[in-house]
This record gives C-alpha cells, structure tokens and sequence, in this order.
C-alpha cells in the first residue's frame, strides 16, 4: 500500500458518521449502493433551509434570487466536474435510473421505431434495461447485450456484428458488481460509426474517476448525487445539447414551459424543458459542494487512492480459503470492489456475520439479476470502496470472513 | 448476531429436517424471495383434514433454510384448521429470532410459511390475504 496522496485521517474526520461511539466504529464497505456524506455537504444542505429557502426561477425577492444562483451555480459545478461544453446541458434529475428513463421516453420515444436495436450488456443495472425494455414495447424495436467472458469483461469480438441495427448504445462504465471498467471511449467510435448514439451509466464511474464526457466521445451521460457524497435525491443526465434540444418534454408541468393555454402550450429551452415542477433544490445545492469537496482532493487522487485500495481487498480476499471473487483481476480496468461468494455459507448469512463484526456490505443481487444469471449464481456479497476507506476497513472484513468460515464450516 | 446464529439455527441449517420432496403430494408449492434469490419448495401429504407427511427443499440463508426446517417439524400432524392459522408471529417464536426490526431477514424467515399456506389454501379452494406474509 503506498502512501494515500491525500491526508486520510483528515477525510475520515470530515465524515461525522464514521465517528459515531457506537462499540465499535463500522467499517463501511457499501459505497456502491450508497455513499457516506461529509460534514462539508449537510452543511450545506442545511445552510440552504436555514438561511436561503425559497423557490427557484420564480420569486423576485431576494431569496429567491439567492436560491436561483445557488441552484444554477450547483449546475455549473456539475458541468465543469464533468467537463460539460455547457451548464445547460446538465439536467437535475432525482438520480440516475429518471436520468435514464428520460432519455428512453423523450429520445427513445421520438426516434425508435420497429426493428431498431438497443445495444446494452449483461453486467447492466436493472435501471439500464428496464427502460428499454419498457421503450421497446411501446415502439417495437428490441434489446440485445453483449456477452461477457469468464473474468467479468465485455466480449467484443463480434461488435461489429452486436452493432447492426442499433440506434442506442446504452452501457455502464463501471458495473456495480463486478467493478469491471468497460470502453466506453471505444464504444463511443464503434457506435457512432453506424450511427447509433451512446448512453453512458455512470452511476458507479462518476463517484469515483475523472469524468471527461467531450474525450469520452459519448452522448448522454447519467449518474447519481448520492453515490458520491450528496444527499439522495439529486442525480443528474447529461446530454449534447443538440440531442436536448431536439427532444420533446418527459414530464409536463411547472417551470418546462413557455406559454399556455388550456389546449397547448410551448416549451421552455433546455435545460428547464426537462425540469417541470420545483426541483431538489437543496439536494442539488448540496451535490454542487460534493463536488467542491472532491475536486479539493482532486478525482486523479481519488482514483489513484482507490486504485491502490482495491489491490489491497483483492489480494486480501484471495488470501481467505473458500472465497470466490468475481469481475477482472486487480488492473486498469478494474475499480475498488469484490463481488464475491463464500464456499460454506449464503451470501445473507455472510453479510450478517460481518455485521454483527461492524463491517457493512451487501448481499443480493445488487439489481443485476441477468449478470447473476450469467455467472450462475443467485446472489453474492459485495464490499466496495471509497476514498474515506483503509486498508483496516479491509482488515476487519477479513477477520470477518475467517468468522463466516469458523461459524459454518 | 450470536442471537442470529444460535446453535439450534445452525444445527438446522447444517442437517434439516424433512428435507427432501413427497411423491404423491396433495400440495407442492414452491416460493422465492426475490431479493436474495433463495427458493423453497414445500410438499404436504392431507389425511383425515390433517398433514399426514411434509417436506422441503430448495436454496437459500441459514435464517429460511432453519425456518423451513423447524416449521415443517411442527406441521406434521397438525389440523388443517391450525396450519391456516398458523402465522408470521408463531413462526418468529418458533425459531427464537427477533426480526421485528430487520424487515429483510424477515423475508427469509417466513418465505417456508409462505410456501405452505400459498399451498394450502389453493388446496382449500381459499383466497388468501398475503399481505402479512410480504
Ligand atoms: C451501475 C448502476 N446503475 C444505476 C444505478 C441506479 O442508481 P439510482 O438508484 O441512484 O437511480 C446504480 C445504483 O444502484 C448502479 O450501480
């Protein structure tokens, strides 16, 4: 383990949950599914209702203007740490699975039609197949996934054959699950070379690596606030702004419009075309300090922290007898967690026993239920890594496990 | 979590009772919980309004493979009337766990119950209410 290239018992400090005197502090290894939030960010958020809280993009009065720059200043934040061309091609959505569902309804919902095909993977998220399956019923076009090979990484041998037909990419750039990193870059070339557009998922990516949506070459892009470090609530798609402009509304009401009457209206430009009714204000607020509070540290860090975390967890596990890990050996293209099974115990009871040592990971199917069925298996543990981690949070999962052995040998 | 796994949970989880399939069976009905991907299926023999033999089978937690096993234990021999009535409270003490706060282990826990009355009760001819079950 080399040095962290950030002070980590200073970002541990900042994290008032993990300073909870409960017997023993938790070692939290389920960042994936939810992160920890700094003081820094329920500052914030709290800051917003005690002396800022009114409605945005409506008032004249002086909070609400102040509520308005915060709000849009958050956006802009978002769209600087994602190197957007523009703030308004960031949308607030409530997280990543709206962001998705949006795109399949207002994009999806204008453009599919019979025989169209939407290219996913097996390691999807539900929220990036349910969408389009739902968008396929409605327009007739169907799904296909690229496969993927025994370590957990895309097949991409036959892409050019998977790619005929598409109009939609739609892939994760880190599955939760296997902590596989796919080529999105690639895929971007690959897609746009038949004339498909691509939907990022970086719901696990953006939390956790630089994002660069202009290098990455892609189309749509959407993530979640509370995976990295904001409050639930808030999340975010990001799209071309020409793709944005040209889509019709996803959902009707307040503030996404220009004029009314009762049997027409006409719509606001993007991005409040695809923000009606009043939004997560605070949360978003909040999201845009998140995002202070990483690029202080600096996502390169991060990554690089992780990087060197998560060669730690794998070595570690390999090192427990009956434990099996999913997903790429420890790599470039493999992200600080292990989906893994226990020889002798089920998944639930594994994540018990670990719980009752004050490690916190899950057990499920993590909402993968195609990519379990690929491996075979019905569920897994999971424990996954952020940058307020440490090695002994792995030791102590470890420890744990040699119990989950003891107890059900 | 030594609550969770005493030793009687263990020790049925490791060798369960009745495991297995009947053939014939009057009931054989199968439940998962699909959370976590656990399966079990639930066999009953009906004699003289009453369940003459049980057995189950499947996959899954120590908490719903140990509340399979002792559920079916108590089952046999019980009154058709009883094993109706037989609900979520009376399988928590019967297998000694409190769940009351752990609405996910508590799925395991009574996804055997789930099994026999979903069972029973299309046996019956009967509608039943899962909602205390879900
Ligand atoms: C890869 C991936 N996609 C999508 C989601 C859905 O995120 P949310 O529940 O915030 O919409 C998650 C998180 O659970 C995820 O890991």
């Amino acid at each position: 383990m080399h040095t962290p290239p950030f002070d980590i018992a200073a970002v541990r400090r900042d994290f008032p949950i993990l300073q909870l005197p409960i017997e023993r502090p938790v070692a939290f290894l389920d960042s994936a599914s939810s992160s920890q939030k700094p003081e820094a960010v329920i500052a914030a958020q709290a800051a917003f209702y005690r002396t800022t809280n009114a409605n945005v993009h409506r008032g004249v009065y002086q909070l609400s203007e102040q509520a308005t720059y915060e709000f849009e200043r958050a956006r802009g934040r978002v769209a600087f740490f994602i190197n957007a061309n523009s703030a308004r091609e960031v949308i607030f959505t409530r997280n990543t699975t709206e962001a998705i569902n949006l795109v399949a309804q207002s994009w999806g919902g204008s453009n599919l039609h019979p025989g169209d095909v939407i290219l996913l993977s097996q390691m999807e998220h539900h929220s990036n197949i349910v969408p389009w399956q739902l968008l396929a019923q409605r327009t007739g076009a169907s799904l296909r996934a690229i496969p993927i090979d025994s370590a957990g990484r895309l097949v991409l041998d036959d892409i050019d054959t998977l790619l005929q037909g598409v109009k939609l990419v739609a892939i994760t750039h880190q599955s939760n699950v296997l902590g596989t990193i796919n080529p999105v870059q690639y895929l971007a070339t690959k897609a746009h070379a038949v004339g498909a557009l691509i939907l990022v998922d970086g719901a696990q990516s953006v939390p956790h690596m630089p994002t660069d949506v202009q290098a990455l070459g892609i189309d749509f892009l959407a993530f979640s606030g509370h995976k990295m470090l904001a409050p639930t609530g808030v999340g975010v798609l990001w799209g071309r702004k020409a793709l944005l402009d040209a889509m019709p509304p996803f959902l009707g009401g307040g503030s996404m419009i220009k004029t009314v009457t009762i049997e027409v209206s006409t719509y606001a430009d993007v991005p409040a075309r695809f923000e009606a009714g009043t939004p997560m204000i605070g949360e978003a607020i909040a999201l845009g300090h998140a995002i202070d509070y990483l690029e202080a540290i600096g996502m390169a860090n991060v990554a690089a922290y992780e990087e060197s975390l998560g060669h730690y967890l794998l070595d570690q596990l390999a090192e427990v007898s009956g434990v099996t890990v999913y997903g790429p050996p420890i790599g470039p293209d493999r992200a600080a967690m292990a989906s893994f099974t226990v020889d002798c115990a089920h998944p639930h009871d594994v994540a018990q026993v670990l719980d009752s040592e004050g490690v916190a990971v899950r057990a499920g199917h993590h909402c993968t239920q195609p990519l379990h069925a690929a491996l075979d298996i019905p569920s897994t543990a999971r424990a996954s890594c952020y940058l307020y981690n440490t090695t002994q949070d792995i030791d102590r999962l470890v420890a744990g496990l040699r119990k989950v052995t003891t107890l059900f040998a | 979590m030594s609550d969770m796994y005493r030793d009687l949970i263990l020790e049925h989880h490791r060798y369960p009772h009745n495991y297995g399939t009947l053939d014939p069976h009057d009931v054989s009905q199968e439940e998962h919980n699909p959370l976590c991907g656990d399966r079990i299926r639930l066999d009953l023999r009906i004699a003289d309004g009453k369940i003459a033999a049980v057995a189950f089978s499947g996959k899954g937690c120590a908490v719903s493979q140990a509340a399979a096993s002792m559920l079916t234990d108590e089952l046999i021999g019980m009154d058709l009337d009883a094993a109706r009535a037989y609900s979520k409270d009376d399988v928590l003490e019967l297998i000694g766990l409190p769940l009351d706060k752990n609405p996910v282990r508590l799925k395991c826990a009574l996804l055997s119950l789930k099994a026999m009355k979903v069972g029973l009760y299309r046996y019956l001819g009967q509608q039943l209410d899962t909602d205390e079950l879900d």
